[in-house]
């Protein structure tokens, strides 16, 4: 039992790095053919901002907000880091949310309204675990520090 | 009796004060480790307790059963979150001595133990950042049964516990679920976790102990897993093994989190093979 501890650890630490590596490839389109492809995220992205527009604890961050512009540069944002044929052209992540005091909750109720809305989709999870997977390093740029 | 009070009077603030932030994504505070502070079942993690982000603070309260058909352990406790920073938290633990206690001419006895712990986030992010959360935790242990673990040779009834813990959360980790993989470094005086008080016969001086947790998120709402415990052996009377567990959590809510597992604590003050089943029950505020 020892040496199953002693090995549960040592694997654990193989787990960290090999896992880590396999979230930085990046190289098909698989994800995008996933999500259905640019059909697919733009249903994803709807729910998701359907969601937003009820949900109170952050749906005043879009009170002035182009929400047509948002709806567009979130569909191409997705396609574009699924692997999918969109060139995202808008403001990088750090000026589009410039002044606008994202709190890490606010980020954090916009990923369950992404959940809910995938969940709500019948999305398979592993499917929506892979496009959160893509989103979350985005997340630094996102969030007022 | 002080305890209660205290208990109260941290869910009495948990309640009021908090004002439940829950900021934080669900599953992300953990359940609460058999010693009061968030982690799984046997052994903490560094994460902070509740769902609170940067200026929100949550409570969070649990209790524990663990039965080996020859003992029985119960924890209780409270803990306070404070801007996914900060952790305090107390805990009582009460192991029934069942069998043992009929062996040594002592039915009904049990060990009781107190523990305030103390947790900070150091830095990293379970979730948002390439490096793991790793935080500094401190358990302070009081043994009130001190007459009888000086008995067994225990050197005292109260000790310190000290960890460093590094814990990540790794999106569509394997099989597309997300895997969690926390490791632990304690330096520790305690005998079977400090139910038989601190140091002994065999060594007193600080052991550098290593702890292990990795699950698995079959859906938002589940975890399966395992954890590892590797433990001191400082009394001459009786072997002190590792401990390890299987576990499933369940989170149906950020509210509340239900816990099974089933424990293999090996030998116990000469009890040989100790196992059985552990649930815990976890309430948010």
């Amino acid at each position: 039992m020892k040496r199953a501890g002693n090995l549960l650890i040592a694997v654990m630490f193989l787990l960290g790095t090999g896992t880590a590596f396999a979230a930085g490839a990046r190289t098909d389109d698989s994800l995008y053919q996933a999500l259905g492809g640019k059909a697919g995220i733009t249903a994803i992205v709807n729910a998701m901002l359907t969601n937003v527009a009820d949900d109170m604890r952050i749906v005043h961050y879009f009170a002035d907000a182009n929400i047509v512009h948002v709806q567009h540069g979130l569909v191409t944002k997705f396609c574009a880091i699924t692997g999918g044929p969109c060139h995202y052209d808008g403001l990088n992540m750090v000026d589009t949310h410039r002044g606008l005091h994202i709190t890490p909750a606010a980020f954090n109720a916009l990923v369950e309204d992404l959940q809910a809305a995938m969940a709500h989709l019948k999305i398979p999870l592993a499917t929506q675990n892979r496009l959160l997977a893509r989103l979350v390093p985005m997340r630094n740029e996102i969030v007022e520090h | 009796m002080k305890l209660p009070l205290t208990l109260g009077v941290t869910l009495l603030l948990a309640s009021t004060v908090a004002m439940a932030g829950q900021g934080r994504l669900l599953a992300t505070g953990g359940v609460t480790e058999i010693e009061g502070q968030s982690g799984g079942g046997i052994v903490p993690w560094a994460v902070i307790a509740g769902y609170g982000t940067r200026d929100q603070v949550d409570g969070t309260a649990f209790v524990t059963g663990l039965g080996t058909g020859d003992y029985d352990l119960t924890a209780l406790g409270a803990a306070i979150g404070i801007d996914n920073r900060f952790e305090v938290s107390i805990a009582k633990q009460h192991l029934n001595l069942g069998t043992l206690g009929e062996l040594i001419g002592l039915p009904g006895e049990s060990l009781r133990q107190e523990i305030l712990g103390l947790k900070v986030r150091l830095f990293g992010n379970l979730l948002y950042t390439p490096e793991p959360q790793v935080s500094l935790g401190v358990q302070y242990k009081r043994n009130i049964d001190g007459a009888f673990v000086r008995s067994v040779g225990a050197q005292s009834n109260h000790g310190v516990d000290i960890y460093l813990a590094a814990t990540k959360l790794f999106i569509a980790g394997a099989f597309g679920r997300d895997v969690l993989v926390s490791l632990d470094l304690r330096a520790t005086k305690a005998n079977q976790i400090g139910l038989l008080g601190f140091g002994g016969d065999r060594g007193d001086g600080y052991n550098v102990e290593a702890e292990a947790s990795l699950g698995l998120m079959l859906d938002p709402q589940t975890v399966i897993g395992v954890e590892y415990r590797r433990k001191p052996d400082n009394l001459g009377f009786a072997r002190e093994d590792d401990w390890s567990d299987f576990f499933i959590a369940w989170f149906p809510t950020k509210s509340i989190a239900l816990t099974a597992a089933y424990a293999a604590l090996g030998s116990i003050a000469r009890l040989p093979d100790q196992q059985g089943f552990y649930v815990s029950v976890q309430a948010t505020f």
